[in-house]
């Protein structure tokens, strides 16, 4: 039977089924942070049960985590407690934990990867939406509740129904200035945030082919935004030569066998879907969000669309919220905050891009940048790069690593009423802090309103 | 956690119809930091009930003594979002049981499903009859039948029906949960865990 990559990936790990039922299916990695596992670690206790297989599982400390003087004691009494948590349940369960200040701490998604926790044709999940992440190995990631993390730790196994397939299809090279973050945020402007609910998401064609990893991964973080459960790219020698020689890829013997495995990852010709799109990835250009969900995106040069009949309630509501109006041009809008950071666009790549438009030029003065690592490597990497120099040059400064201002958790909070232009995910109504306003796009554009102290289309600093 | 068994319940509702109500809606990030299942209910829509200085906005629906009830009925792509069960939790906590919209975003139904909420995915127009007749009649009452899924505004008996995997629906009516189930299969799952290749 022709398959599909995701079908081979999930039949792989099928336990049990159950009739007109879940899936049970085995879970190779799990990644557990501080927020959505201390109810999960407190009903094993309940249960007086442990951990089954304690090595299939790392913890790290980042969303609820300062970005500045990490050194120091957490001075939120609540966050510390919540770290104080997750260190306790991690040891007492024999899990690796990469606290704070530890060298290979950082968020979740970006050190998945950067350590080789994240394989091709593995299944991985993490109580955050965003796990879909790892898809851009090729494995079946996706983020789960509570009660799911309960029972990954319980059993390694979660029960899931299996979602429907949608591939979504670009071709073509990029214009010049459009990177990764513009064609996911162009895709979910047009399948809308629940376009692709119940389905898992198979990303084909020459433009995700020509990415890098880095890329790929912003892409299939997004994958959520669009409503789907996962999003998924077949691996290649790209995705191999990324992965090897890491701290958990597989080494010598088991390397072999994985490669012969792994070289097996890929949609077979004629294998069906219950969905398909395709797009030219040729006319896609840089995108910005104008509203309250991350569908409200539109090419920079654009204005803002009129409201249609249905949903007009909401529309208006969301651009009230933003103190935006239909047929406002987005360029020339006034911005206060610029934050670059998240397992959307934390990594090396991002501030690669970030410095090469800062470069030369200065942050505007009325703007307040928070430039946040992914993980203490990508860190590491901005210094040896000689980017740290750059930056600060332009009058910026580098945080330290977390998931900071893209939830809002710890102090990173945009005030009331203030436009933040965000590389991060979510643009929801309070998500950037209780009133903040938020315009999600990328690095570039991020950049380019940093040294404009405006929405700039970042083509014109190339 | 355990949670009371759901069959049949016959409630007024609480309307809410607004479309895309994301789960940072529901239960901001900061409101996280708990390491218990508990007062979640508190901080439920906590941006949209309260001002900045905790005091109630009058307008939002929860302070609106007019509306109560153990259904809460939202607009299009309810819950969509973050995974934070958290969203779930505060739903359950602040006395809903029932959850009814045209569509769902997938984690936050699943998570809906695993702590005792049932979430009701209604047509578009059957929506609209629940929110007209709840605009008409704060006191609209509606039957929610688990067993033989069923949603039915009781005044005028229009009713239609919902869907919801088998297994599920017996979980639900019988307060079970997964892991109970899981650790039923724990040989199974070992042998199968032995062959992983990693
Ligand atoms: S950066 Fe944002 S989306 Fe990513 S893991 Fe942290 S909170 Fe979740």
């Amino acid at each position: 039977m022709k398959k599909t990559l995701f079908d081979k990936v999930w039949d792989a790990h099928v336990v049990h089924q159950i009739e007109a039922g879940p899936d049970v299916l085995f879970i190779d990695r799990h990644m557990v942070h501080e927020v959505t596992s201390p109810v999960a670690f407190l009903g094993l206790k309940n249960r007086k049960i442990g951990v089954l297989y304690a090595q299939r599982t790392f913890a790290t400390a980042d969303h609820n985590t300062p970005t500045i003087n990490q050194h120091l004691p957490v001075e939120d009494p609540l966050s510390a407690n919540q770290l104080a948590a997750l260190e306790k349940n991690a040891k007492e369960h024999n899990i690796s934990y990469w606290g704070l200040g530890h060298e290979k701490n950082g968020i979740v998604h970006v050190v998945g990867p950067e350590y080789g926790i994240t394989l091709p044709g593995a299944t991985i999940v993490c109580g955050d939406s965003h796990t879909s992440t790892h898809g851009a190995f090729g494995a079946i990631a996706f983020g789960i509740g509570t009660s799911e993390v309960e029972m990954v730790l319980a059993s390694q196994c979660i029960m899931q129904p299996k979602p429907k397939k949608m591939r979504i299809t670009v071709d073509g090279a990029l214009q010049k200035g459009v990177s990764p973050k513009d064609v996911a945020l162009f895709i979910i402007s047009q399948l809308s945030t629940s376009g692709a609910t119940g389905y898992f998401v198979e990303y084909a064609g020459s433009t995700f082919r020509d990415m890098s990893m880095e890329g790929r991964m912003t892409v299939c973080n997004l994958s959520i935004e669009m409503g789907a459960r996962g999003g998924m790219i077949a691996p290649d020698q790209k995705t191999f030569e990324y992965i090897q020689g890491r701290e958990f890829t597989p080494k010598g013997n088991d390397w072999d066998t994985a490669m012969n495995y792994w070289s097996t990852l890929h949609t077979d010709e004629g294998a069906a879907f219950d969905k398909e799109f395709f797009f030219d990835g040729s006319s896609i250009e840089p995108m910005i969000t104008f509203g309250t969900n991350p569908g409200m995106g539109i090419g920079i040069q654009k204005s803002i669309p009129q409201a249609e009949n249905s949903g007009k309630a909401t529309y208006e509501k969301s651009l009230n919220y933003m103190g935006f109006s239909q047929g406002d041009e987005m360029i020339g809008k006034k911005i206060d905050f610029v934050f670059l950071g998240s397992c959307t666009n934390g990594r090396i790549e991002d501030f690669r891009a970030f410095s090469e438009i800062v470069k030369g030029r200065k942050k505007a003065d009325h703007v307040t940048a928070w430039l946040v690592p992914g993980s203490h490597q990508v860190r590491k990497a901005i210094e040896n790069e000689g980017l740290l120099q750059i930056l600060e040059e332009a009058g910026f400064e580098l945080r330290e690593p977390g998931c900071s201002a893209c939830l809002a958790m710890n102090d990173d909070k945009i005030p009331a009423g203030k436009y933040a232009v965000s590389t991060s995910n979510r643009n929801f109504e309070g998500r950037q802090g209780p009133g903040a306003r938020t315009l999600l796009a990328s690095p570039i554009m991020a950049a380019a309103a940093a040294v404009t102290g405006q929405v700039t289309d970042p083509r014109t600093l190339l | 956690m355990a949670y009371e068994k759901f069959t049949v319940l016959q409630s007024t509702a609480v309307p809410l119809p607004i479309e895309n109500v994301d789960t940072d809606q529901i239960i901001p990030a900061r409101f996280l930091k708990a390491t218990e299942r508990k007062g979640f209910g508190d901080n439920l829509f906590r941006d949209w009930r309260y001002n900045q200085d905790n005091t109630p906005k009058a307008d939002f629906v929860l302070n609106n003594p007019t509306f109560s009830g153990k259904i809460l009925v939202g607009g299009k792509n309810f819950g969509s979002g973050s995974s934070r069960e958290h969203a779930a939790w505060a739903v359950y906590d602040y006395g809903f049981r029932c959850v009814v919209s045209s569509f769902f975003a997938d984690i936050f139904k699943n998570n809906c499903l695993n702590i005792g909420v049932l979430p009701v995915q209604v047509s578009e127009s059957f929506l609209s009859l629940i929110f007209d007749a709840i605009e008409k009649n704060p006191n609209t009452s509606m039957t929610v039948d688990l067993p033989n899924q069923t949603i039915t505004l009781d005044e005028i008996g229009k009713h239609e029906n919902f869907d919801i995997n088998p297994y599920k629906k017996e979980n639900l009516q019988n307060g079970y949960d997964d892991i109970d189930y899981l650790l039923n299969l724990k040989e199974q799952i070992k042998d199968f865990a032995q062959n992983r290749p990693f």
